[in-house]
């Protein structure tokens, strides 16, 4: 009897322990702090990265409207810490970037940032080479898709086929 | 037997364990006087948010603090009146005009009062208003960025104590002079002791601007010269009313203390502001030569104007009938309080053994009976007898200031006898009373002003505090006292320390002002003439002898961070654009040998430093705030050439520039 007491007890105190832990996890917000804990096993390795782009459907010819727009984007937000060419300056530089990543996996890093660097594999894999997190720069859906057209024409892509 | 021993023996030392027990509970002393879950009570956990802001006025610090209630913890100190190095606040170039006034730039004052706006008597979140009293001025605080947004100067005035108090839609905030002075349009060089003749004193009425805040000083008007303390607007019924603390009726000019508690009365005095609006709108007001200033600070440049205004309106009694009534108030009234119901205003005679309660609905009665008591300089005097709801008996020593709650009770501050007093309108009897520690000056319940008080908690502001901390040498902190209010006794839970000397501070719950806190601006929008978008658009550039930086910070490098040709003799100006777009990224800049402050950038703002060199040499330029993990990077030099140097002006990230010859 008096066993049984006990071991409900520990029982009790232990739920109450675990309960405790639960709620501060879930309570704290993911910040770098957190990154330290987090088993790399967990991240999500998907070639779309995590966010609401889950499928874009990207032409074969440049739309230069759209590219001039992600120009003018980049200079303002971008340009500080990624060069055009490869050569990495904060950030990796964007020569080829669209032939390494998806356009989802752009799109949703710019557009979510935080999420992104926390719980995706590759872009934790660049923080750790970087050891800057990237800024979110609170770029909107429309402004992500004209910075990947503009990195595209970066890499070559051409609005009219070479030719005729 | 043995058995039943044993039974004893357990019991015995049950009992001396509950006696140890019970023992270990005995309050002590004073600091332990506390109820038993008044840690849980006061307790906010890691992470988890406050349930009201705490808006505390700041004092001699001339800041306003913003705590989080119940824990009682500091989030912020807003700059208003006072510079402040850490903020950049009065030391940066787009800052400097906010503490312009017609005496110039003044540094430095006295903020005692605040007011938070209020849509239909309920507060709104909006906006909170603060007083200055040395150089007589108010503040608007914007409460999305916690910016001091406006601050406008007040003429006529001298000791800007009784104000800021707000009307029930925000129509007005009002502010009266404290000293009585000669008017600002006369020759005041007179000798002091024709101060019945020649001294006058003013109350200010400054409309707000429903959708932007913006403060005007609608009119003023012209009053004898006593001295006026405090106030609180009418609401519900008595909209359209203000009320008014004023002592030293006797007119003295020396030796206040006792020259000034002469009379048995003085007075509270009651104005028909909506009628008063429509005298100064039908044009009866008089148009005075004045010069005061009005700072605004603009949220889209980051920067702020000052603009100096050159005329009043002053309403005159005289001129104005039904305008002004005064009802006398035992002994030096302080404090002047409106009930919820805006039924009783409160008089708190600081000398005075009772608490006068005076009812709206009295006074309106005895104003259409014209149930005088004389007059006093032009302005009638309502009977007391015939407007008084009753008196607060043996409430305590020395009355300051009284709160109210959501029930209908009423709290006031006793400042002699170091306690607050909770007393039921309807009846005036006294329910209950606690010590503070000690002498209590403001109080402070969430709501407490309005017509709708939220309750829960009550805090009182102290003025001294001796033995309740550590000692920190002769000067020692000021504190505040959070009581639980919910229940029919108050009920002592935190002590925490305040900046400066608190006087009034209101308490919102948080939901109302946190939905809309701004995180970051966007740099599209910042219209600062200096600002530098896109690292592409940094540049230096020499205009005779003043050289313009156009700099951008982002995690975790300057553009530029290497500049030559400088020098001794100029006047550099570092116009620093924070280029992150995310909250919580400011970047700080700093420059050795700085006559000034450093500047501390919010995610698209823009901040400019002025650094006079005086001497050659290589100057390095930092970031203050830890922004990344390479913030220690986050750095930069300006070389610094003779005055007849022919070093050009260069600049540079990234790249080693040629080297220029000397």
């Amino acid at each position: 009897m008096k066993k049984i007491i006990i071991v409900s007890a520990i029982a009790v105190f232990m739920y109450a322990c675990n309960n405790n832990t639960d709620k501060k996890e879930t309570s704290s917000e993911t910040n770098a702090v957190d990154l330290a804990k987090q088993d790399s096993l967990k991240k999500v390795n998907d070639a779309r990265g995590i966010g609401k782009f889950t499928h874009v459907d990207i032409p074969e010819k440049l739309d230069a409207a759209l590219a001039k727009g992600g120009s003018g984007i980049y200079d303002l937000k971008c340009s500080s810490c990624h060069k055009l060419t490869v050569e990495k300056l904060v950030g990796p530089g964007w020569k080829d970037v669209t032939k390494r990543r998806t356009p989802e996996w752009i799109m949703n890093f710019a557009t979510n940032t935080d999420e992104m660097i926390t719980n995706d594999a590759q872009a934790q894999a660049m923080l750790e080479e970087c050891m800057v997190r990237m800024p979110n720069q609170n770029l909107s859906d429309d402004d992500a898709r004209k910075v990947y057209e503009f990195m595209r024409k970066n890499d070559g892509v051409k609005q009219v086929s070479i030719k005729k | 037997m043995k058995k039943k021993n044993g039974n004893y023996l357990l019991l015995a030392t049950a009992i001396i364990v509950g006696i140890v027990f019970i023992n270990s509970c005995k309050p002590k002393n004073v600091s332990s006087a506390t109820s038993g879950d008044a840690a849980e009570k006061a307790y906010v956990a890691p992470g988890k948010y406050d349930e009201f802001y705490n808006f505390v006025s700041g004092g001699f610090s001339g800041q306003m603090s913003v705590y989080g209630l119940p824990s009682g913890r500091l989030f912020r100190v807003i700059p208003v009146f006072s510079v402040d190095p850490e903020k950049g606040y009065g030391f940066n170039e787009e800052t400097k005009p906010m503490l312009n006034t017609s005496h110039g730039f003044v540094p430095w004052d006295d903020l005692h009062h605040l007011a938070m706006s209020e849509t239909d008597g309920i507060q709104d979140g909006r906006w909170v208003f603060a007083n200055g009293n040395n150089t007589p001025r108010i503040a608007r605080i914007d409460l999305k960025t916690f910016h001091t947004a406006e601050i406008i100067e007040i003429p006529n005035s001298g000791g800007n104590h009784s104000s800021p108090f707000i009307t029930e839609n925000s129509e007005y905030v009002v502010a009266g002079t404290r000293f009585s002075i000669p008017m600002d349009n006369m020759n005041g060089d007179v000798p002091i002791n024709t101060y019945k003749q020649n001294f006058h004193g003013t109350v200010s009425f400054i409309s707000v601007d429903k959708t932007s805040g913006e403060m005007k000083i609608a009119f003023q008007i012209l009053l004898p010269g006593v001295n006026f303390d405090l106030a609180r607007a009418g609401k519900g019924k008595s909209h359209g009313w203000m009320f008014f603390s004023c002592y030293n009726s006797e007119r003295a000019n020396t030796l206040l203390e006792v020259n000034a508690s002469q009379k048995d009365k003085d007075f509270i005095m009651a104005v028909n502001w909506k009628k008063a609006e429509e005298y100064w709108k039908a044009g009866k007001g008089e148009k005075r030569n004045v010069t005061y200033a009005h700072n605004v600070y603009n949220e889209n440049t980051h920067a702020a104007t000052s603009s100096m205004e050159k005329e009043i309106i002053m309403l005159d009694p005289k001129d104005c009938p039904d305008m002004v009534y005064l009802m006398p108030c035992p002994k030096s009234p302080h404090g002047c309080d409106t009930d919820p119901s805006g039924e009783y205003i409160v008089g708190s005679g600081k000398l005075a053994a009772i608490i006068p309660v005076f009812s709206f609905t009295k006074i309106q009665k005895a104003i259409a009976d014209k149930n005088y008591d004389g007059m006093y300089e032009g302005i009638p005097v309502l009977k007391y007898d015939a407007v008084l709801h009753g008196e607060v008996k043996k409430p305590g020593l020395g009355p300051l200031h009284t709160e109210f709650d959501d029930k209908g009770n009423a709290y006031t501050s006793f400042f002699v006898s170091s306690e607050v007093v909770k007393w039921r309108l309807s009846d005036l009897q006294v329910l209950d009373r606690v010590p503070t520690y000690y002498s209590v000056g403001h109080l402070c319940v969430p709501g407490g002003p309005t017509r709708k008080p939220w309750g829960k908690y009550l805090i009182a502001y102290n003025k001294i505090t001796k033995d309740r901390y550590l000692p920190t040498g002769p000067e020692l902190c000021q504190s505040a006292q959070l009581f639980d209010i919910s229940g029919e006794k108050m009920k002592l839970i935190l002590d925490f320390p305040t900046i400066g000397e608190p006087h009034y501070a209101e308490a919102i719950p948080a939901e109302l002002i946190s939905k809309n806190s701004t995180k970051f601006y966007k740099i599209e929008d910042n219209t600062n003439p200096y600002a530098t978008k896109g690292e592409k658009n940094a540049k230096v550039e020499r205009k005779g002898n003043e050289v313009h930086v156009y700099m951008t910070a982002i995690r975790s490098h300057f553009v530029p961070d290497n500049i030559e040709g400088v020098k001794l003799g100029d006047v550099v100006y570092f116009h620093v654009t924070n280029q992150e777009q995310d909250w919580d990224v400011p970047h700080g800049f700093a420059v050795k040998g700085a006559n000034n402050a450093e500047l501390l950038i919010m995610p698209g703002e823009t901040q400019t430093l002025q650094w006079k060199p005086d001497r050659t040499g290589v100057f390095p330029i930092y970031c203050t705030d830890f922004c990344s993990a390479l913030h220690q990077e986050m750095q930069g030099y300006i070389r610094v050439s003779a005055a007849g140097s022919n070093v050009p002006i260069t600049y540079s990230t990234g790249t080693n520039q040629p080297k220029a010859t000397q």
